[in-house]
């Protein structure tokens, strides 16, 4: 287990005092000056070192994305916005950054600012996340308060703002263009791309969209070096991170842990286990809604890092892990996301907008096994024709659960169908 | 229009208190120059808390002069976004999350309870307009679920018992502290962390060495 | 210039060029619904998904800009399911209504899915119904059938300069509508028809009137405006159901204001089909040959100068032609083409031309308006300006009443007194102008139907001159030519008037202009008056002048008329038009005029023979032959011509009176527009409620 020394998120549990001061103890904010009297190109190269990959999703190596920024500013400012619209299904870990440690993220927002030559940082919040809005408002006035951001920030002679901006009720503008759109006082509706964000971003700058996470693990990483954390986790999937654990797991929770750490064992040691026991165990959705699930017979080894679950077919994703145990009606659980997706999808691109729609009222059907057998092929098929075909990845995240599904519990599918046909209950199972 | 809910009652007009009037050019000011537009959801959460938590079309016109951002673009971004109402909800606006997560945790037996206690159904206003029910999506506190939005608050590790004890206060006029209904600490295990423990005492108080921080001691 | 292949072919674009265009370069043809060539980029349908090399997925080829060494292909299997699979998606939710839509035939939604769809659909569920929503009375809607394409809306915002048009709500709920449901507050509004590729949004005047195959298609000139816009016209028989744009690059592009598209309902009502003899103070019908002996009958023993003729807004050069012709035969000096007084001046062609000419709007980089409401005077050429304003860099003034247009304007003042200290180079305007590359100066007709109006001329020249508005041809330093530029411009709002220019439709020596016509007529000297389609004068000052009106339209001057000659509208004869640039264009016939109606030139060629004044040609061909033969500015047919700079305008003093402008209602500016049911609804909800009035008040 990885040791309480190399934790970065200290305050998770929000034992301690969320304020400056608390904050300044656990050591943020304290040699800040320090970091920022590095170069801009030094401080990215030692974010790529560290091997940092990105905390949202997709897991990209962030060093490598802050390169991608220009490398002066010219006619046009670059902004960092960092993307605190956590959405994804089984995702709450920014929350508790937000609300427990908004330091960290005040701080890191600072040094990728600069690392990035930014002269703001808008940090895009979910709406719902009123009071996590408040507190991290009144973090952020703090730092302004103390000179730790704004003019001169630090003492360095840099000049950086954050900005929080409070969303409203749209998952897609966890998809960076659409966000930036919606930062823009728009509509949600993701980009087309190329321009990419580095180019062209908010109000047509320059700018990087990082994940919350990724962010605020920024000043750690850079106060006790890149190696430390790269010598933490498996080979390219380096450091610690935020694992959400929701479902039927006897105690579901947020906690920090190692890259790479078996997941039987971040359930049985963090989790008090699968409710039922591990044979109990249905199948697991390691990294959010939108990847693909995995039956028992892979969550039994199975490490949780970025390579290992892409290897098996699925993705570690923002490492939010939704255990379904075998009392689970695991149609039903796979439908409403496709109910998810659907009420989410933004209506811009013709697959996602007509088939999400399409996608949940086949899958709601066979809930209930209203349907042919041949239709779970034409669902496949379906799925197949939206994936890939989208403006964003909403249209992937709709159709890999079916997949999923499809390729771990046809059987269970085709039951359902047949038990409906021959007249049978389809024994809704209970919860 | 079909698909987009707009009360049909609307009032003749609707202007900031000077209050928000004060807030609005506090936010219109966080962004750029020119960039005025980016405070449009802001000026409409604003416009819609003032108002009974609806947001009625003259406040539309208000905001989108305020932004000099046509009135159709204001309308787009508030029938785009969940979280803005185009007419009236109940005083407890009660949004329960059914996605997944809360699903499996029992978010049935909190739409039960509500169904039970208040007879309503998702999308309904009680007569008394004091509760409007909404299903809705992953609310973001997953390791809490199922979770149960009233207004701004998250109530958290829901389940039949605690949700009604919740509406029970509610009907009372009474608000209880947000947070887990089972009474457990944020998103830490319902049986006690098995992390940070060492640090529990002592304010998680760390040190670092500045030279590491100034990059003098290279890869070490 | 990127080089790339596309299934196989290489080409070379301009750097810039998108994928899908490079394909079109290759041959390639690339299916789309949302991309269109003049409005942004949205890439939501996805028809257009081609493959490219070292990309996973397929790309949207509208989106993707071409780039050096890419490979495309659009042959291949991923990109054929990538269509199929669009193809159904865009069908599960559309009705299956084709039989009573009026887009059938005309569909894009058909036709592509003919060519990339399969014969056959796996959607089980319901179909997704959408209300309809009120757009104003020509835009008729059926939302259910709508792809979310978001070209109308691309189109209102952009071409259109009207943020009426918006897509509310989001995912498979987002519907296409109007803020509130108002009508779309746009002169070119009913454009979005056009664009819609499927029938969500069609015509509602043309709402179940005929099947695109039963029509027969012309190609004309609209005469609404003097823009000169390409039309396609058609007609059913002897009735024109429909105008629609037809491409012109350099004129209207594809679009047409919706007065162009509608007043054509106008053609079917209060026609003069026959010829009229006035007896005892009533009109009653005659034949040809009364009509005309009776009109041989008064002239006969009129001295020349008691006889005048003023030529309409919308007449063809070939009857004003053939007027002035029997005018000069007759010895009348009395002819002019100004209904409104305009003091216009033909000395010089380059000081009555739309000289900058409409495409070379999108050069210039100051423009002063003076005394013009682009929008309403010529509303296709507003739209241009609007599109050389959204490209950035244009500063625009505006001296004369305060409108509203589609591009932001700096006011500078209400009058001659701006204009004159813009001359004197005292407005900083004049700096804008003079700091310009390419200035522009846009003088309307409010800065000219005044009594000062040759010294407004004369002042407006004068800035020309003074703010380098004339710059020759020159070649830069990398030995690239630079075209000349000429930045004086006359915003013509009569399609008749420049041609009447050309022609020399103006008072011969010692002749009087309409002033004088009205003043001669209503005092009795002026004792025969020939109205050839002349309905915009005030008909009350002609007195106990003997009138001759030749026209298609029972409206003013027919009401005032002695002898009523009926005539053909624009639709039903062969005839030339010279546009506001000075562009010689030739509309065909579409049908027939109604009833005994003739073509104009050949009325006017019969009376001759009545007048004992024969008209020396006995064919269209022969008239043109003549007309060429003598003016050369009709030899060449839709080219802009190269006007040379000379003296126009007379200096003097002017009035403080502010300019005014001339069109008082957008929708109703001629005898056709004016008889038109469409029309009139357009100005009910469009104009009287801006003029705080509604249309019960008369």
């Amino acid at each position: 287990m990885l040791r309480d020394e190399d934790r970065i998120f200290t305050n998770l549990y929000g034992w301690h005092d969320w304020g400056l001061e608390g904050a300044r103890k656990r050591g943020d904010w304290s040699t800040t000056k320090q970091i920022l009297s590095r170069s801009p190109e030094d401080i990215v190269e030692d974010v790529k070192a560290s091997g940092l990959r990105g905390r949202g999703g997709a897991g990209f190596p962030t060093g490598v994305k802050w390169s991608f920024m220009p490398k002066e500013v010219k006619d046009k400012p670059h902004y960092l916005v960092v993307n605190a619209d956590e959405s994804e299904p089984g995702t709450c870990k920014d929350r508790e950054i937000i609300r427990n440690d908004p330091h960290k993220l005040i701080e890191g927002c600072l040094i990728g600012g600069y690392a990035m030559r930014a002269k703001a940082a808008f940090i895009y919040i979910r709406g719902e996340f009123y009071n996590e809005a408040m507190r991290l408002q009144a973090a952020i006035d703090q730092a302004y308060e103390a000179g730790l951001i704004g003019k001169n920030a630090c003492g360095t002679g840099y000049d950086f703002d954050v900005i929080l901006h409070r969303g409203a009720g749209a998952y897609i503008c966890g998809e960076e263009t659409a966000l930036l759109e919606s930062l823009e006082g728009k509509k949600g509706q993701p980009r087309l791309k190329p321009p990419f964000p580095a180019g062209v971003g908010l109000y047509g700058c320059p700018t990087t969209v990082n994940n919350v996470e990724s962010v605020a693990v920024v000043p750690e990483i850079l106060r006790r070096g890149a190696s430390w954390f790269a010598d933490l986790g498996t080979p390219k999937n380096s450091g610690t991170k935020l694992f959400c654990i929701s479902g039927h797991v006897e105690n579901p929770c947020n906690v920090e842990e190692e890259m790479g750490i078996p997941l039987k064992e971040l359930l049985e040691k963090h989790c008090g286990g699968v409710i039922g026991g591990w044979d109990n165990l249905l199948a697991v959705i390691p990294g959010g809604s939108s990847v693909p699930m995995m039956p028992k017979s892979v969550c039994d080894d199975v490490i949780m890092d970025f390579d290992t679950l892409r290897g098996v077919g699925s993705g570690l994703g923002t490492a939010a892990v939704i255990v379904m145990n075998k009392q689970t009606d695991i149609v039903r659980a796979i439908a409403r996301l496709s109910y998810f997706y659907k009420h989410e999808s933004c209506g811009q691109c013709t697959p996602c907008r007509e088939g999400t729609g399409w996608m949940y009222r086949v899958m709601d059907r066979l809930v209930r096994g209203e349907a042919e057998v041949e239709e779970i092929d034409a669902l496949y098929e379906v799925t197949k024709q939206v994936e890939g075909h989208t403006i964003c990845a909403l249209g992937d995240a709709a159709a890999w659960p079916i997949q999923g599904l499809l390729r771990h519990f046809r059987p269970e599918v085709e039951r359902r169908i047949a038990a409906r046909k021959a007249g049978q209950p389809i024994m809704e199972a209970a919860e | 229009m079909s698909g987009i809910d707009i009360a049909e009652n609307q009032p003749e007009s609707f202007a900031f208190t000077p209050e928000n009037e004060a807030k609005a050019e506090a936010i219109i000011s966080k962004y750029p120059e020119g960039r005025q537009a980016s405070a449009v959801m802001p000026l409409l959460d604003l416009a819609q808390r003032q108002h009974d938590n609806w947001i009625p079309l003259a406040a539309i016109d208000v905001i989108s002069e305020k932004l000099k951002m046509p009135k159709m673009r204001v309308l787009e971004v508030a029938t785009f976004y969940t979280m803005f109402n185009l007419k009236p909800v109940g005083k407890y606006f009660l949004q329960a999350c059914t996605t997944t997560p809360c699903w499996l945790r029992g978010s049935d037996q909190v739409m039960k309870c509500i169904k039970d206690k208040l007879g309503l159904e998702n999308h309904q206003t009680s007569e008394d307009g004091m509760f409007t029910l909404l299903e809705v999506e992953c609310l973001g506190a997953c390791a809490n679920a199922p979770i149960l939005q009233v207004n701004d608050d998250f109530y958290e590790d829901a389940d039949y018992e605690s949700t009604a004890k919740l509406l029970d206060a509610l009907k009372k006029g009474e608000v209880p502290a947000p947070g887990s209904l089972s009474g457990r600490n944020v998103s830490e295990p319902e049986a006690g962390a098995q992390t940070l423990l060492s640090y529990k005492d002592n304010g998680a108080a760390r040190t670092y060495d500045p030279k590491i921080s100034a990059g003098e001691t290279g890869e070490k | 210039m990127p080089k790339l292949t596309v299934n196989g072919v290489e080409v070379e674009v301009p750097a810039g060029a998108s994928v899908l265009q490079a394909c079109e370069e290759a041959g390639v043809e690339v299916p789309r619904f949302c991309y269109h060539e003049r409005l942004s980029i949205a890439g939501n349908c996805r028809m257009c998904l081609v493959e490219m090399e070292r990309s996973p997925k397929p790309v949207a080829s509208c989106a993707m800009p071409a780039g050096d060494g890419m490979v495309i292909r659009t042959d291949t299997e991923m990109v054929k399911k990538a269509r199929e699979g669009v193809m159904e998606f865009l069908l599960i939710n559309h009705p299956l209504d084709c039989p009573i839509c009026d887009q059938g035939g005309e569909c894009d939604l058909q036709d592509q899915a003919m060519a990339f769809g399969q014969n056959d659909s796996r959607y089980d569920e319901n179909k997704r119904a959408v209300e309809d929503k009120y757009m104003g009375p020509l835009v008729k809607t059926i939302m259910t059938r709508c792809i979310h394409c978001t070209r109308c809306v691309r189109f209102s915002t952009e071409v259109a300069g009207v943020t009426d048009m918006g897509l509310l709500g989001r995912g498979e709920n987002a519907e296409i509508t109007t803020y509130l449901e108002k009508a779309i507050d746009s002169e070119m509004s009913a454009n979005v028809i056009d664009l819609c590729p499927v029938g969500a949004l069609t015509s509602k005047p043309y709402a179940f009137v005929a099947r695109p195959w039963e029509l027969r298609k012309t190609e004309s000139i609209d005469v609404m405006d003097a823009v000169g816009s390409n039309i396609r016209v058609d007609a059913r028989g002897s009735e024109v159901m429909r105008v629609l744009p037809r491409l012109h690059e350099d004129v209207n592009e594809e679009w047409i204001s919706d007065k162009t598209r509608y007043a054509c309902d106008g053609l079917k009502r209060q026609r003069l089909d026959r010829p009229y003899l006035r007896k005892n103070g009533k009109l009653s019908p005659v034949s040809w040959d009364e009509a005309f002996a009776a009109i041989a009958a008064k002239l006969k023993g009129l001295k020349g100068a008691e006889i005048a003729a003023v030529a309409g807004d919308t007449v063809d050069v070939e009857s004003m032609y053939a007027l002035k012709g029997l005018m000069t035969a007759l010895g009348s000096p009395n002819l002019d083409c100004r209904q409104d007084g305009a003091k216009l001046d033909a000395t010089t062609r380059a000081g009555y031309l739309f000289n900058s000419t409409i495409a070379g709007i999108e050069d210039a980089d100051a423009i002063l308006i003076v005394g013009a409401n682009p929008r309403w005077d010529a509303a296709v050429l507003n739209a241009r300006i609007r599109k050389r304003w959204l490209a950035g860099g244009l500063k625009v003034g505006l001296i004369g009443a305060p409108v509203e247009l589609t591009y932001e304007y700096e006011h500078l003042g209400a009058g001659p007194q701006t204009l004159t200290e813009v001359a004197d180079g005292k407005n900083a305007f004049a700096t804008v102008l003079k700091d310009a590359k390419r200035p522009m100066i846009i003088l309307g007709m409010g800065a000219l139907t005044r009594e000062d109006g040759a010294a407004v001329l004369a002042t407006a020249r004068k800035i020309a001159e003074s703010t380098g508005m004339l710059v020759a041809a020159s070649t830069d330093a990398d030995g690239n030519e630079i075209p000349a530029w000429n930045g004086f411009n006359v915003l013509h709002t009569a399609a008749a008037r420049v041609g009447g220019l050309d022609l020399g439709f103006l008072p011969g020596k010692g002749g009087a202009d309409v002033s004088g016509i009205l003043e001669g007529a209503s005092k009795g000297k002026i004792k025969a008056v020939y109205l050839l389609g002349a309905d915009e004068i005030d008909t009350q000052r002609l007195g106990d002048a003997f009138v001759i009106y030749q026209g298609h339209h029972g409206d003013r001057g027919a009401h005032r008329a002695d002898v009523i000659l009926p005539g053909a509208a624009y639709t039903e004869k062969d005839a030339l038009y010279v546009n506001t640039e000075g562009r010689v264009q030739m509309g065909l016939r579409a049908s027939f005029p109604p009833g005994e109606a003739r073509e104009d030139w050949a009325i006017l060629r019969a009376l001759s023979a009545h007048l004992g004044q024969a008209l020396p040609y006995d064919s269209l061909d022969q008239l043109r032959a003549k007309l060429r033969s003598e003016n050369e500015i009709f030899t060449e047919i839709d080219v802009a011509p190269v006007a040379e700079w000379g003296p126009f305008g007379t200096e003097g003093a002017m009035s403080d009176t502010g300019f005014g402008t001339t069109v008082e209602n957008f929708y109703m500016t001629d005898p056709i527009s004016r008889a038109s049911k469409t029309m009139a609804e357009c100005t009910e909800v469009f104009v009287l409620p801006k003029q705080g009035r509604t249309g019960t008040e008369g």
